[in-house]
């Protein structure tokens, strides 16, 4: 008896879930299925899809709270806030050129549950930075609402905020309640070119150490896209501002060459595929998105150069690396010991087939009582195990 | 005592204590046990000063293996712990328990690690907020969340509060700053989350840890987020005849665009208590003034304090004044920083509340503020974090009378009801602890709450770590962990499958 099951309401969600909890019967949890190739494959009977579960329940500009039902698509959203004069300033990334898939797709629950970010990561935060409230069902089969509707709110646990990067394995999104912020009035990317790795991140390093107020920091190898190499430093706001900050990093880099200007539209341009990693799009060798501290990034790649043929790029100042095996190898027992050896953080494998994924640690292995508080914290809301089960870690 | 009952000690635990008092000094040698009542007086209230108990001992552990050390006896044995930082929580956050041990994390005093580069700090959580800006501050750095308790309060205390401050809106709050912790769980386990890299590995516990209220895990280090100061920073000084303008003119500065580092509003009672305390040059004759704090590169500042300026105007501002220096911009921040002992000269004590509202339901909720002032007897000032809706009324009250604070506290209560039937919530920074504790039902239903608790269930199932604190009921997690489930056929057959 396999099922689809389309709610159109939380009340739904919390019969079709109740059901599945009295049955055990493993649900996979899925918007529009833009990101069904992240994470391990789910194993399970039946789907509850969030798809119809849209719309808008109240957006006050000038309050910077928008709430909308969790399946609404994040480009509706994006296009509300952007017709306001706002923007989601944890600008999520589009994981479909990277995966295969059309771009533009996915849905608000979406974003949540993989906590989706993009360059402006290292100065406005991810998802989970932008969540105020949620109503939710838990794998018990039960409503439960967290958070709230106004920007500053510490009533309660910040069970909001732990739900997000949760892959769908602990409650079901019904309703979320996210922060918004002004849209920078304009932008332009400061570019160096032609730099190496250790002196790329080091000036992208002292740029986020400055007052500059910059919203990307990024290096792209020569062998990346084609280009000499360049690195680059995203300005947003004010006009007056932004030329005064370009001018404020002329000074401050000064020694690591002479700096291009792209003007708002090419710079947008840049930015958004360094966000959805189109450097590596149209391809289906593994990649991998590696976390580490900012300084540590090159060394990370550089000893993985040394053992693997390997492509890579930086964002986030050097401290996140978009990892490439050209070799079509998966190399995570590499990668996870290039991890340990620069002094910790984690590496997440996102594209690679689905056998594949089944059959190796996608997200970053846990000590072993961290491993036991997540199982433990997984068991709270869904004991019978029926929520995405396996998406984040075999057999729970 | 007053109205908020804590949990009936366990007498069997406080008949232990000599045993329990042994064990703690196997583990922590010397001065780092206190059970001499005397000297435990120090601990008995933290800054919600009307709630008094002393604990059954007070441990100061000094290295990461005591305190998991003391946290597995206690879970042997069944002790209950109260975590404690400086002690400056307003919502009684480290109330001790008769039947607890009082854990001071004050030893842990060190700055670890001081990382320019990757713009990050490792500290022990016994660090002052603004000890961690003094340690960064020689090379322009500082630690953006500002809770007006700063020079006192700990690091480890601002997790567990998720403290915010006046520059949180456009800098967040201390779970937005946060980058790693390391933490021991009731159990003795040592648990290591995020560092100096970006985004959690699995659950984002570092964010469930953050505002947990010292109820999830004992913090033993932090790593935080540094910033570079602003270039430069100017203020306005904003008077307007009605609450109304006042609002109105945040919104539409938010509507502009801006984000203010800072934008401070405060009622015709607070203005006159500031300006009697500090003279600080604010106009008398206003229902409302406003603060408002632009930083950044200079030229923006500059350009921004004009935008600001022109819709202050729009708004029937009767009174306008732009900092030209950085001892003016600090004389308009004199009164607001002052606002509280102000308010102290004029009232022998003050009750001081934290909701949070929708911003345009202000000049509402000060009307309705005021009904009730004269319902309960009792005066109140208002000082309010225009930006982010944070209100924080100030009740006046006198602690000797009779009966008193039983109706300032009766009075805090109907703010925050009203608060939250608004649309807002019971706290924006201060935490639940065990002053809203009992309003928690006003804001969340059972289910809510039993979620909520069943969180607590995966990290600390005998419920010994800060009891009585943050939930008004006490479900044992075995009653929580049960199912009601009705088994039977797939159900709601209108829903359309494929």
């Amino acid at each position: 008896m396999d099922a689809t099951l389309k709610p159109r309401s939380a009340r739904d969600v919390e019969q079709a879930v109740g059901w599945a909890a009295a049955e055990e019967q493993p649900l996979e949890i899925r918007g529009q299925g833009s990101k069904r190739a992240l994470g391990r494959p789910v194993q399970a009977a039946h789907v509850l899809d969030l798809s119809g579960l849209t719309g808008v329940d109240s957006y006050e500009p000038a309050e910077l709270v928008l709430t909308v039902k969790a399946g609404t698509p994040i480009a509706e959203v994006e296009q509300l806030v952007d017709d306001n004069g706002q923007e989601l300033s944890f600008e999520p990334m589009d994981y479909g050129p990277l995966l295969g898939k059309d771009p533009g797709q996915g849905t608000v629950g979406g974003v949540l549950a993989a906590n989706l970010s993009g360059p402006r990561r290292i100065k406005a935060g991810a998802a989970r930075d932008h969540i105020l409230g949620m109503e939710a069902v838990s794998g018990r089969g039960g409503i439960f609402n967290s958070g709230g509707k106004v920007v500053k709110n510490v009533t309660g646990y910040d069970l909001p905020r732990a739900l997000c990067g949760s892959y769908g394995t602990l409650a079901v999104a019904t309703t979320v309640t996210l922060k918004v912020n002004p849209k920078p009035e304009t932008s332009a990317s400061f570019v160096l070119s032609g730099l190496g790795d250790d002196d790329a991140v080091a000036a992208l390093c002292r740029a986020m150490g400055s007052s500059a107020e910059v919203s990307g920091a990024a290096h792209l190898p020569a062998d990346v896209d084609g280009t000499p190499g360049r690195t680059l430093l995203r300005l947003e706001g004010f006009e007056t501002s932004v030329d005064y900050r370009f001018k404020t990093l002329e000074t401050l880099l000064a020694e690591f060459g002479t700096a291009d200007r792209l003007a708002a539209s090419e710079s947008e341009d840049l930015w958004r595929s360094i966000r959805d990693v189109r450097p590596f799009a149209g391809a289906s060798v593994p990649v991998w998105r590696v976390s580490v501290a900012p300084t540590q990034g090159p060394r990370l790649v550089a000893l993985l150069k040394a053992k693997m043929d390997v492509s890579a790029y930086y964002d986030w100042s050097g401290g996140l690396i978009w990892l490439s095996c050209a070799d079509g190898d998966l190399h995570d027992g590499d990668i996870r010991e290039a991890v340990a050896d620069v002094g910790g953080g984690h590496a997440t494998l996102v594209r690679a087939d689905a056998s594949v994924r089944s059959n190796v640690a996608v997200f970053q292995p846990q000590p072993a009582p961290l491993a036991a508080l997540s199982r433990r914290l997984k068991e709270q809301f869904d004991p019978k195990g029926i929520l995405n089960p396996g998406r984040m870690v075999s057999g729970v | 005592m007053t109205a908020i009952a804590m949990p009936a000690p366990d007498q069997a635990v406080i008949a232990r204590r000599k045993e329990i008092l042994s064990a703690l000094q196997a583990i922590v040698p010397g001065e780092g046990v206190i059970h001499d009542e005397r000297e435990m007086r120090a601990y008995e209230t933290d800054g919600l000063t009307a709630y008094r108990q002393l604990p059954l001992i007070v441990v100061l552990p000094e290295t990461v293996a005591q305190v998991s050390k003391v946290l597995k006896y206690c879970y042997d044995n069944d002790v209950k712990v109260v975590p404690r930082g400086a002690g400056t929580s307003l919502s009684g956050g480290a109330l001790p328990l008769e039947d607890g041990v009082l854990l001071s994390m004050m030893k842990f005093n060190q700055v670890l690690d001081i990382d320019f580069d990757n713009r990050a700090v490792v500290v022990q959580p016994g660090v002052t907020n603004l000890g961690i800006t003094r340690a960064v501050e020689h090379q322009g750095f500082y630690y953006a969340p500002d809770p007006s308790s700063q020079i006192a309060c700990s690091i480890g205390g601002n997790i567990a509060e998720n403290s915010g401050g006046v520059h949180c809106l456009k800098y967040g709050l201390t779970t937005n700053n946060v980058l790693g912790l390391e933490m021991v769980l009731i159990t003795g386990e040592v648990i290591r989350l995020g560092g100096k890299h970006l985004d959690s590995e699995g659950y984002d516990l570092l964010g469930l840890m953050t505002g947990s209220e010292g109820l999830l895990g004992v913090v033993t280090e932090v790593t935080v987020r540094i910033l570079q100061k602003p270039e430069t920073a100017r203020a306005l000084l904003i008077g307007f005849p009605t609450s109304e303008d006042g609002g109105r003119c945040v919104a539409d500065i938010i509507a502009a665009g801006i984000i203010p580092g800072g934008m401070e509003m405060m009622d015709r009672p607070a203005i006159h208590a500031a300006e009697d305390f500090v003279h600080a040059g604010y106009p008398r004759d206003v229902e409302a003034l406003l603060i408002v704090e632009l930083d950044g590169p200079e030229r923006e500042v500059d350009y921004l304090i004009g935008r600001v300026e022109d819709i202050a105007k729009a708004n029937q501002a009767s009174h306008v004044r732009i900092s030209e220096s950085e001892e003016e911009r600090m004389t308009f921040w004199a009164g607001r920083k002052a606002a509280f002992p102000a308010v102290g000269r004029i009232s022998p004590d003050y009750l001081c509340m934290d909701g949070t509202i929708p911003r345009k339901e202000l000049p509402k909720v000060l009307a309705r503020m005021r009904d009730l002032s004269e319902k309960h007897g009792l005066g109140v000032a208002n000082v309010f974090h225009a930006g982010d809706g944070n209100l924080h009324p100030l009740i006046l009250y006198d602690a000797n009378k009779p009966g008193e604070l039983d109706a300032a506290e009766a009075f805090g209560a109907d703010i925050l009801r009203l608060c939250v039937e608004v649309g807002g919530v019971l706290t924006g920074e201060h935490g639940v602890g065990i002053e809203k504790r009992d309003l928690m039902t006003d804001m969340f239903s059972d289910e809510d709450l039993k979620q909520q608790q069943r969180v607590k269930c995966a990290f600390d199932e005998k419920h010994l770590l800060n009891p009585g604190k943050v939930f008004p009921v006490l479900h044992r997690c075995a009653e929580l962990g049960k199912m009601h489930v009705h088994k039977g056929k797939l159900p709601f057959p209108d829903i359309p499958r494929f």
